[in-house]
């Protein structure tokens, strides 16, 4: 009866891609947002996972998130280098800043500062010049996006395309020039402000005069340390924060899920492609079965069983929630594929198929309830009914 | 259009036990309630026989549709017993019945209740299918049969693109190709023109007659009482005459 079952449905052409679309419709606007909105997470947290070499990221206890700087006093860096564990600790500063550009306009700038003995912490790839370049003197290295988009340079000859900030090119932050000696590659920010990379001792002539300029300390642990007792032994030792990197993107996570309107508008987004969905796809599936109930009647008059019309009308819901899920969830990976190179934060990961898959199966098992229900109390007599 | 000589389903006249297939004893049916009860059968007692068809016939509203529904075994009488080839519905589960319905049963509806998205050959494959007969071998069957009502060159075609008397075949070959014992025909040829419901009664008898089976047939078309072999009529939900010479009941 498998047959009959595809054969009902995909003979009805109309009611049949009606729902396949209302289905890829609900799939494809639920994984798109949910791509969109783990995009914009991965964001936030875009500078933890480019410095990747630090365990431990120490910070004031008051810091709710990567970009909520309370900056520590320089001690604060001698007195975790004493903690037990430490293999080394660095310190890091990370600012906004207001660059100078060469038209005398100005523009907001995240700037970076690297312990200037090992510049660790630089950027995680160089497109031109090397992280070493920094030691030169007004050295800073620049985003590639920063460099093409935000500090790009008007073309002498008006309505051309712009120039990018390249090597040799210079700035001006703060009232101290700063030269361009190497262009990087870095996670998009949640800000999408040009990032500058720096020295530590430079950035902090850049920033404007204060007591406390230390925004971090890098920690690794020794060989076979336990990072997160380590976190914990720093915490104790020096009254500061102290987050493994995992933590520190989940601390990032919570404050923007928690004090953003970010993940409701997305919920909403999300609600909305699902209540669609099974409006939709429920509706339509319902309908189908309505116009169907006299020949699903015919078939329990020739001896079909409920369990038997159960099993068609679940093979239905489960082919059209396959083939919508299917075109959806492809629809949304191609959108991701033509949004890759610009400023819309889209991430799929595997999870988000799950989610999606979910979703859409609780569309399909709603829409084939309402069926079920309906075929299940069908009195067979209604054959006879003209 | 010919039906083919070569008899799909033999039995020989001379030899039919005439046995009882359906005995219907004080059934009673009543719909709604309260006030507002009506009731479609009053104590009806009625004998189908193998190799005999029997027609119901009598005005609209008189019960029928409803008796031929308890027969079949598609709807429950409120009392009284209905037992098909010995078995008694009473006494069985929803599933037996339904199972019992698949075996023994054929139907054949006023408006032909062929599936639109099925081919005829796949629409008469159906009651096959049900009985869990793989598909080919189901399609292959139903093919058969329907060469056996005139159908041959019309496997392939969609209800829609069959006129209403070959749709009518259609179902007729989907009600005899799992060699029921009983078959019920509601207004058979209600939605016909008279050459064509002429040509389906026709068919009927043939396949009823050749078939140690029995048919019921409702109806209220007096130009088709030559066909049977026994008419009932009924009545306000009561059998008032039966009647083995349907040329007296016509007049």
């Amino acid at each position: 009866m498998r047959f009959v079952a595809i054969k009902m449905l995909v003979g009805d052409r109309a009611k049949y891609l009606g729902i396949v679309m209302g289905l890829a419709f609900a799939s494809f606007l639920i994984t798109e947002q949910l791509a969109i909105f783990t995009g914009l997470m991965t964001r936030t947290f875009g500078f933890i996972t480019d410095t990747a070499i630090a365990d431990i990221w120490v910070m004031d206890p008051k810091v709710q998130f990567v970009d909520d700087i309370k900056p520590m006093q320089d001690m604060q860096l001698y007195r975790t280098r004493g903690v037990d564990g430490v293999e080394w600790a660095v310190p890091l500063y990370k600012g906004l800043l207001k660059a100078k550009l060469e038209n005398g306009n100005y523009q907001t700038v995240i700037v970076i500062g690297l312990d200037d003995a090992t510049l660790i912490g630089s950027p995680p790839v160089m497109l031109k010049g090397q992280a070493a370049d920094l030691r030169r003197s007004e050295a800073v290295i620049v985003d590639t996006v920063g460099a093409a988009g935000k500090l790009s340079k008007p073309s002498p000859v008006p309505g051309q395309k712009r120039i990018p900030l390249a090597i040799g090119d210079t700035l001006e932050i703060n009232d101290n020039r700063a030269s361009v000696a190497g262009i990087c590659k870095v996670s998009r920010t949640f800000q999408s402000q040009p990032v500058i990379y720096t020295t530590y001792s430079r950035a902090t002539t850049f920033a404007p005069k204060e007591r406390k300029l230390l925004s971090f300390v890098l920690v690794k642990a020794k060989p076979g340390e336990d990072v997160k007792a380590l976190a914990s032994r720093i915490k104790a030792v020096t009254g500061l924060a102290a987050y493994t990197r995992d933590e520190f993107k989940e601390l990032t996570i919570r404050y923007y899920m928690k004090y953003t309107g970010i993940p409701i508008n997305f919920g909403m987004a999300v609600l909305l492609g699902f209540i669609v969905g099974t409006a939709i796809a429920g509706q339509t599936f319902y309908s189908f079965t309505l116009e169907n109930l006299r020949h699903f009647g015919t078939l329990k008059a020739m001896g079909t069983t409920n369990k038997t019309l159960l099993g068609m009308i679940v093979l239905q819901a489960l082919m059209v929630g396959s083939i919508g899920y299917g075109l959806g969830v492809g629809a949304a990976t191609a959108f991701g594929k033509l949004v890759k190179d610009t400023e819309l934060a889209f991430r799929l990961p595997w999870q988000l198929l799950v989610i999606t898959a979910v979703a859409i199966s609780l569309i399909c098992v709603f829409a084939a309830l309402l069926s079920i229900r309906k075929v299940m109390k069908l009195e067979p007599a209604i054959v006879f009914k003209t | 259009m010919t039906i083919q000589k070569n008899n799909p389903f033999p039995c020989d006249e001379e030899t039919s036990t005439k046995a009882v297939a359906v005995h219907c004893k004080g059934i009673t049916k009543a719909y709604g309630s309260g006030s507002e009860t009506v009731n479609a059968l009053n104590g009806i007692n009625l004998e189908v026989r193998t190799g005999e068809l029997t027609m119901l016939v009598g005005p609209s509203g008189c019960g029928k549709t409803t008796l031929i529904s308890i027969m079949a075994g598609i709807l429950d009488q409120d009392e009284g017993d209905c037992v098909l080839f010995g078995k008694n519905f009473k006494s069985m589960s929803d599933l037996e019945k339904t199972r019992y319905r698949g075996e023994q049963v054929g139907f054949v509806f006023q408006s032909f209740n062929l599936i639109p998205t099925l081919t005829a050959a796949e629409n008469v494959a159906v009651p096959l299918l049900i009985r869990r007969i793989d598909r080919k071998t189901a399609v292959q069957k139903a093919g058969e049969t329907l060469k056996n009502v005139g159908l041959g060159d019309r496997l392939n075609a969609l209800p829609a693109q069959l006129s209403g008397g070959q749709q009518q075949r259609v179902a007729i070959a989907r009600s005899l190709v799992h060699e029921p014992r009983l078959i019920v025909c509601d207004e058979p040829t209600s939605a016909l023109d008279h050459e064509t419901g002429f040509r389906i009664m026709e068919l009927l008898q043939y396949a009823a007659l050749c078939a140690d089976r029995a048919l019921v047939i409702v109806t209220h078309d007096p130009r088709i009482f030559d066909f049977a072999d026994r008419i009932a009529k009924m009545d306000d939900g009561r059998i008032v005459d039966v009647s083995d010479s349907p040329q007296d009941m016509g007049k």
